[in-house]
């Protein structure tokens, strides 16, 4: 049984606060969906999760599996099991999927061990036929020349074949059409498990239609200002953010 | 008296190509040698060397006009780096020889000299995909041998020395007409004390089906080699050559100057292959063209990755209708390293076509330069060239620098020419690590994926080869 376990959690860009006291746990076998109007910090919270670099956390915690994360640089944290679906994936010119996952693969090996390369592509070509991905998409240099729905299908990919105990997907609806939301929400439901953690980000209902979470989170000015289930997200789609944030105003400070 | 001083970190001798990998070639045994011609550069160098190799009136005479060329010739500092200026020509040991005459098996190489070369994994690459071997230690080949099946076809592999001996006309008619020794000071000083390298010959028709194979081994310190190539391929033939190099790491700079001049008559097609990985003190000043007849095709395939100081130009000259000529090239340029490189295409005749494409990667403080040059005249019709450079800077430091010179008369002839410079970026590396890629493999896929459409073009074998380098390359650029 994994988590992942985000405990008053402050993050800075600069001297700029983005994330103020944030807090949230995810278990294995659990699907949570963060939501929010624009700004308000959830890509932040995806990066900071993955190790990007940029941001400076000033408080707080972050924890798999009881131990912070913190103190490793993003490849040991991938390589403990955080998966990040982002939002802009990279192009690698020159290096296609099946080379690239391959190299990823192997870098979760003992050192001294080589990849079974029989294995690897059996096992690769099972997954893609589990995502019902065509076998000369490997082929093609990573996210190069790709749609907004073949980058993400690229993504979900790469997460089926890394098998991570926690999978951030941050924004994984945006810039794809209703067929393309489709697949990749399939793919995306045929690999939830009671092995896997998802937190999934994201500005819109419509995804959740599609990949139905167990919790439901809205996050506003850096903080998780509600929680509850599924029907959480459906106020929100009828009520708007505002809702929420004159429900804030209405607090006492 | 014959230890082995090894001067490098544990060699990987599993290694099926030496040559790229660069802590495999750093290693020196010391060896005794017979024929020395002292330190400096004289007329009396020159002679030292022609009696050794007993060589014929014309040739001594043709070394010694080349001297006084050299030595008029200013050093090309005007367009060059003044990193030339360090080159102390007083203090090169010109000739070190154990002998003049290869032998044909290994058994029969001196034990200190064949050591080196099992070291190098050169014996056992010859078993396994080439059709020749040629080992030169040195200034002299050490051991030279053609599989049976291809020297019953005609072929002649022999290294310079015996090619002036044995083929006395064939060697005479082609040697100098394609690089002249007025050339530049480097072709001239070549053209002066020359010893080693390949000459090569295919009969019409004959098609080499492996490759033929020249290994330049530097191991004495303060040494210069100046191996002298003659690659003729009669009408309709077909022939691959390769040639690797590596040198121990003295604290001292080492000169390399070769001359190769390779000639593709009617129809035929020579490609060549180099992986230079010499040690960066190496100062590597090579000078490289071939003569396309009529509807020829010559292919330099040249990879630079190691040297202090690369400058090196591959050229073609398209003498004959629908000759082609194609310069592929990979540069790696580290801490400490300058790669300057490039490319010559002289169109002389209609309907010739060339291709470029270079690929530089700078990496720390090292540095890239491409110049390249393509001249169409007026008079030609039919022309077409492209040119593509693109270069690859690892950090914000590197240096990378473009001199592309296209001249191209006329209204009959096309031409291309693309260029890019592009960083890795941050997001790149980060978008890896999160993947679980250490920043080091991370940057070196990276540049493998930059280099991956050349590399392919790379026999297998050296191919791999030069993905394992780069691997190692890279990890050390990040801290």
């Amino acid at each position: 049984m994994a988590s992942l376990v985000i405990h008053d959690l402050h993050v800075s860009i600069g001297d700029r606060p983005i994330i103020k006291n944030l807090s949230l746990t995810v278990n294995s076998g659990e699907v949570h969906a963060i939501m929010g109007p624009n700004g308000t910090g959830k890509s932040t919270l995806a990066k900071v999760i993955a190790g990007h670099p940029d941001y400076t956390v000033t408080g707080g915690d972050v924890l798999l599996d009881g131990r912070s994360v913190l103190e490793q640089e993003a490849d040991e944290r991938a390589r403990a099991g955080l998966f990040l679906a982002f939002q802009y994936p990279s192009e690698i010119p020159g290096v296609s999927i099946a080379n690239f996952l391959r190299a990823a693969v192997q870098a979760r090996l003992p050192e001294g061990e080589e990849i079974d390369a029989t294995a690897y592509y059996k096992r690769l070509y099972a997954k893609m036929d589990l995502l019902k991905i065509e076998r000369k998409f490997t082929s093609r240099a990573v996210n190069e020349g790709f749609s907004g729905g073949e980058k993400k299908r690229c993504e979900i990919l790469q997460m089926a074949m890394l098998e991570p105990k926690m999978a951030v997907m941050d924004e994984t609806d945006s810039g794809l059409d209703i067929d393309a939301l489709r697949i990749v929400s399939d793919g995306v439901n045929a690999l939830r498990g009671p092995g896997l953690g998802v937190l999934m980000i994201t500005h819109y209902q419509r995804l959740l239609n599609h990949i139905v979470p167990d919790f439901v989170h809205v996050m506003y000015d850096g903080r998780i200002v509600k929680s509850g289930d599924k029907s959480l997200a459906l106020d929100l789609e009828s009520r708007g953010y505002d809702w929420v944030k004159q429900e804030l105003a209405a607090l006492p400070a | 008296m014959k230890s082995l001083t090894d001067s490098g970190s544990a060699a990987t001798v599993e290694n099926p190509i030496a040559g790229i990998d660069q802590t495999k070639g750093d290693f020196t045994y010391d060896v005794a040698y017979e024929f020395d011609a002292g330190t400096g550069l004289s007329e009396r160098t020159i002679d030292y060397i022609s009696s050794v190799k007993k060589e014929a009136d014309w040739i001594r005479a043709f070394r010694r006009q080349a001297l006084q060329v050299f030595q008029s010739k200013p050093m090309p500092t005007h367009w060059a780096t003044r990193d030339l200026e360090n080159i102390d020509f007083d203090r090169i040991r010109y000739y070190l020889a154990s002998g003049q005459k290869p032998k044909r098996t290994w058994d029969e190489v001196p034990e200190d000299i064949k050591r080196t070369f099992e070291r190098l994994g050169i014996p056992e690459q010859e078993r396994k995909f080439l059709a020749g071997v040629e080992a030169q230690f040195d200034s002299e080949a050490a051991y030279s041998n053609i599989k049976e099946i291809v020297a019953k076809q005609g072929v002649i592999f022999v290294n310079s020395t015996e090619g002036l001996r044995e083929h006395p006309d064939l060697f005479r008619r082609w040697f100098g007409k394609v690089i002249p020794t007025g050339d530049n000071k480097f072709s001239a000083l070549n053209s002066a004390v020359f010893s080693g390298g390949s000459f090569i010959y295919v009969p019409p028709g004959v098609k080499v089906a492996q490759p033929l194979q020249a290994y330049f081994r530097i191991n004495a310190e303060n040494f210069g080699q100046f191996e002298r190539t003659l690659i003729i391929a009669d009408e309709g033939s077909e022939v691959t050559y390769m040639e690797g190099c590596t040198a121990p790491k003295f604290s001292t700079a080492t000169l390399h100057s070769a001359v190769v001049e390779l000639v593709a008559l009617k129809g035929a097609k020579i490609q060549y292959i180099t992986v230079q990985n010499w040690a960066n003190n190496v100062f590597n000043l090579v000078t490289k063209r071939g003569l396309a007849h009529a509807e020829a095709e010559i292919k330099w395939i040249d990879c630079n990755i190691g040297s202090r100081l690369t400058m090196k130009y591959p050229g073609v000259v398209l003498k004959g209708r629908k000759a082609r000529g194609e310069v592929i090239s990979i540069a790696l340029a580290n801490d400490g390293q300058h790669q300057d490189t490039g490319a010559k295409m002289i169109h002389a005749a209609d309907e010739t076509t060339s291709n470029v494409v270079s690929k530089s990667i700078s990496v720390g403080q090292g540095r890239a330069t491409y110049r390249g040059q393509v001249h169409i005249p007026k008079r030609l019709r039919g022309c077409r060239n492209n040119t593509e450079c693109d270069a690859l800077l690892i950090n914000t430091n590197s240096r990378t620098d473009t001199y592309p010179a296209i001249t191209v008369r006329g209204d009959r002839n096309s031409i291309q020419h693309e260029a890019s410079v592009s960083k890795v970026s941050e997001d790149m590396i980060f978008y890896m690590q999160q993947r679980g890629l250490s920043e080091g493999q991370a940057m070196s896929l990276a540049v493998n994926g930059f280099i991956n459409d050349l590399a392919r073009q790379f026999p297998m074998e050296y191919s791999v080869e030069l993905k394992r380098l780069i691997d190692l390359e890279m990890e050390g650029s990040v801290g």
